[in-house]
């Protein structure tokens, strides 16, 4: 799995791609929490475009950062999630707690 | 009338986290001999990666001799198509399985666990079983149909 990230101005993207389990979620955590105090965004978006398989471990991974986000005043969207993605977020129905945009370019 | 087996897997491995993308991967590849659609083995892939992460995470919880704590996993399918997939671990139990299944229900507050592992489990295949014995351990067994397409 790896992690990317880009900055627009206000809004930060961060990139996951790969695979999100229980293996390899902490890591993930660690590197987006990194991100997200050092650049501060008052806009945090994660593009899930690129991960090719999500459990429940990913769940906790994006409720854990919307915490995060909601702490300290920063909105968080998720963008293009992949099938493997929306269809965990959707069984929990993160759909309906946390903005899911789609189609749109990054920047 | 039980249904005849065509084939059977069977696997055993450490309850170490990195062990988790090996076992949905085995299973994966033995359910593909019949040809199932992306979609079911995805969900496959899926659940066998959570019932995999309960073992590891709850079953052989605080356990810090990783190497010894067994996970296995049965497999058989069907002449119809019908793939069962046993994981077993002989960690410490569940003692209330049927609160264990609830949604949002966990026992780990600091690891991010969503609590949703039993739910998608229920949700993405065509039957699931679950016995455990406090003290002995716990065996998920998951019915999932292969074709239907």
């Amino acid at each position: 799995m790896e992690i990317k990230y880009e900055k627009y101005g206000e809004e930060t993207v961060a990139f996951v791609i790969g695979e999100i389990d229980h293996h390899n979620a902490k890591a993930a955590r660690e590197r987006l929490d990194g991100i997200i105090d050092r650049e501060c965004p008052v806009r945090f978006a994660l593009d899930l475009s690129g991960v090719s398989f999500c459990d429940s471990s990913g769940l906790g991974l994006v409720m854990g950062r919307m915490k995060k986000c909601n702490s300290t005043g920063c909105s968080m969207v998720i963008l293009n999630p992949s099938n493997a993605a929306f269809k965990i977020l959707e069984i929990a129905g993160m759909d309906k707690i946390i903005k899911i945009e789609r189609g749109k370019q990054n920047g | 009338m039980a249904e005849k087996i065509i084939n059977s897997m069977k696997t055993e491995f450490s309850a170490k986290s990195v062990n988790e993308a090996f076992a949905r991967t085995a299973v994966a590849s033995f359910a593909a001999q019949f040809d199932p659609s992306i979609a079911v083995i995805a969900d496959i892939k899926t659940v066998i990666s959570e019932a995999v992460t309960n073992a590891i995470v709850h079953g052989y919880a605080g356990r810090e001799d990783r190497e010894a704590c067994p996970v296995y996993i049965q497999c058989k399918i069907t002449e119809s198509g019908k793939l069962t997939v046993r994981i077993k671990d002989k960690g410490r139990g569940i003692e209330d399985v049927e609160t264990a299944m609830q949604p949002l229900y966990t026992t780990d507050s600091e690891g991010e666990r969503s609590g949703m592992g039993f739910t998608i489990m229920q949700s993405f295949t065509d039957g699931i079983k679950v016995s455990s014995k406090l003290g002995k351990g716990t065996a998920v067994t998951l019915e999932k149909r292969l074709t239907g397409r």
